[in-house]
């Protein structure tokens, strides 16, 4: 039984169509990397995936192990296993990372390598993401999907905003954790610098709310550096799953 | 004073504890406790503090009879002068007390109305910190505080005043004070009110008199359903070279709350800023903040924000993807907002007045 599978899903924002009947099946220990231009609907895949509102699911369905998750809650699908970096995260006055940190893992060894790790020392004791740094609120994240023990991350945009030494250190901070615990990823990246430190398995192409080209997600990097998306848009050999 | 070993059991502990009173008594520097209108205990720990009953204190130094309506006159105010009871209290030139000094005003009795004038004289060079906590029994329904409290900083003195509203949903409270700041003075006034109360109505003044005057009045202040608060601060920047800071976290879980503030510049060269923010987590709160700024000179830095709003969706939905549930992220964020940081209170009593908050925000829903 595949960890995600996605089903003929169709998702509405506002008045808007923007999934348009996508299939998908990830596997334990993939890491799934989605391509594709501004506006084709990667972030609205994810955010449907985590259970996200306004996003409004018009037929098909999401499975995760096998349990169908269309009406399960967030934090309910976060408590199945389910971990998603924000690609803006909301700045949240009054509680800070340690706080929350502190929620999902008792193991206080594991919080503190990671947070010297991922270089967070310094925020560690400040509201979560108000005055942070696109990077810093990146690492932050990073860091508290880490510590929920996922078995899927969703990853939206994770080397936005972060210079390229602090993608190194998240980098490897994300593929330790997805060599150590068989995770899988799903990733969405404009720059496809973090799967230069993941050890990405599959990719695809989204286009205006459907999902072509599953395969080799280097070879996919590749075309869409070399020919980018306007040719991937009259491209006619798409190919569908 | 009659029976002053005995006065902590009659209270109930819990009560005394969740206004921030000491029964043990450990760690203060001073007590006084008046119940409805009979002053219970008064007692000193330490050299360079005096504390008594007011109408004790004005019979043996006579020069405080003075003292009686100075503060509010200078600021142009009437006050009611029909008050029985209430506590006077004198920090010597020169002394740095500690340890905080607790001053309890209990309500017992159904209907009564307690009627108090307290005198706060912080002399030349001469800190305190003073945890004035107001509470009262269930039984004690149908029942009235007036506070009148005036309060002098002398030059270069330093008073950092907690008051503790710790009431019930029968009790109705009007403070009423003034306070005085001289040449380099500082006033800090934090005020805590997370318990239910029938209304509370305050707006205390505070004038800084003196060049280089200072002061910061902080406020946290939770809303039950059927409560009416209308609490503001006021301060008159009335020298060069003055400052102050106005900070107030509202909360309604449904009850009305009234936020003013009011900064007024009337010398050159002063600086302030007042800041309101409000959040309402019960469609039946009401929150109205009415922040104003006023001055009579060009050369003045006065500046405010106001925010009022409801716990944002989106912050809800990014702790429940870390499998928070709503409730708890809910309470999670109301606590966060209601940051006792801001107080600068000593750690004991911070810790127990967010327990009182941690526990009231439970079930915020």
């Amino acid at each position: 039984m595949a960890l995600l599978e996605v089903k003929d899903l169709s998702v509405r924002v506002g008045d808007k169509d923007i999934l348009k009947g996508i299939d998908l099946s990830i596997d334990r220990g993939q890491v799934f990397v989605l391509f594709g231009p501004n506006g084709s609907g990667k972030s609205t895949l994810l955010k449907t995936i985590m259970g996200i509102s306004g996003y409004t699911i018009t037929s098909g369905e999401i499975l995760f192990e096998g349990r169908r998750l269309n009406d399960l809650s967030i934090d309910e699908r976060a408590n199945l296993g389910i971990a998603m970096m924000f690609q803006h995260p909301p700045k949240v006055r009054g509680i800070k990372l340690s706080q929350v940190a502190h929620l999902l893992s008792e193991d206080e060894a594991r919080i503190q390598e990671l947070v010297e790790r991922l270089n967070l020392g310094y925020l560690f004791d400040r509201d979560l993401n108000v005055d942070f740094s696109g990077g810093e609120m990146k690492r932050a994240e990073l860091l508290q999907i880490i510590l929920m023990q996922p078995k899927l991350i969703l990853l939206d945009e994770p080397e936005s905003g972060v210079d390229i030494e602090n993608i190194s250190v998240m980098g490897k901070v994300l593929d330790e954790y997805l060599r150590e615990s068989g995770a899988s990823c799903f990733i969405i990246t404009h720059t496809g610098y973090i799967i230069e430190y993941v050890k990405a398995t599959h990719g695809c192409l989204m286009l205006d709310g459907n999902l072509y080209c599953v395969g080799n997600p280097q070879k996919l990097f590749e075309t869409i550096r070399d020919y980018g998306y306007e040719k991937c848009k009259e491209c006619t050999v798409r190919h569908a799953e | 004073m009659p029976n002053e070993k005995d006065v902590f059991k009659e209270l109930p502990k819990e009560d005394l504890l969740s206004a921030g009173i000491d029964p043990t008594e450990k760690g203060r520097s001073a007590t006084f406790i008046q119940v409805d209108n009979r002053p219970s205990l008064s007692r000193t720990l330490f050299k360079g503090v005096e504390l008594m009953p007011i109408e004790e204190a004005l019979s043996r130094y006579p020069k405080y009879r003075d003292y009686l309506g100075r503060a509010f006159s200078m600021v142009g105010k009437d006050f009611p002068q029909d008050t029985e009871g209430g506590f006077f209290l004198l920090v010597k030139k020169g002394h740095s007390i500690v340890l905080p000094i607790q001053v309890c005003l209990f309500l017992k009795k159904k209907q009564f109305s307690q009627k108090i004038h307290n005198i706060i004289v912080v002399e030349e060079s001469a800190s305190a910190y003073v945890i004035n906590g107001c509470t009262s029994e269930k039984a004690a329904t149908d029942a009235f505080h007036l506070g009148i409290s005036e309060y002098f900083v002398e030059k270069g003195g330093y008073l950092n005043f907690t008051m503790i509203h710790s009431w019930n949903e029968g009790v109705a409270v009007r403070p009423k004070s003034v306070a005085i700041v001289e040449e380099g003075g500082m006033f800090i006034s934090n005020y805590v009110c997370l318990k239910p109360v029938k209304e509370v109505v305050m707006y205390p003044t505070c004038l800084l008199r003196g060049e280089g005057a200072r002061a910061s009045f902080s406020s946290i202040i939770l809303s039950h359903p059927g409560s009416l608060q209308d609490i503001g601060s006021r301060v008159i920047l009335s020298a060069p070279n003055t400052s102050a800071e106005i900070v107030s976290r509202t909360v309604s879980m449904g009850g009305k709350i009234i936020a003013r503030g009011h900064l007024y510049a009337s010398s050159p060269e002063v600086k302030a800023h007042l800041e309101c923010q409000g959040l309402i987590v019960s469609e039946k709160g009401t929150i109205h903040a009415i922040p104003e700024l006023e001055t009579d000179y060009r050369d003045v830095d006065l500046s405010h924000e106001a925010a009022i709003g409801k716990i944002s969706k989106e912050e809800i939905e990014y702790l429940a993807s870390r499998g928070i549930d709503e409730d708890l992220a809910r309470s999670l964020i109301i606590r966060g907002f209601m940051d006792t940081d801001i107080l600068g209170l000593p750690d004991e009593l911070r810790k127990k007045i967010d327990e009182l908050r941690d526990k009231l925000t439970e079930n915020s829903m």
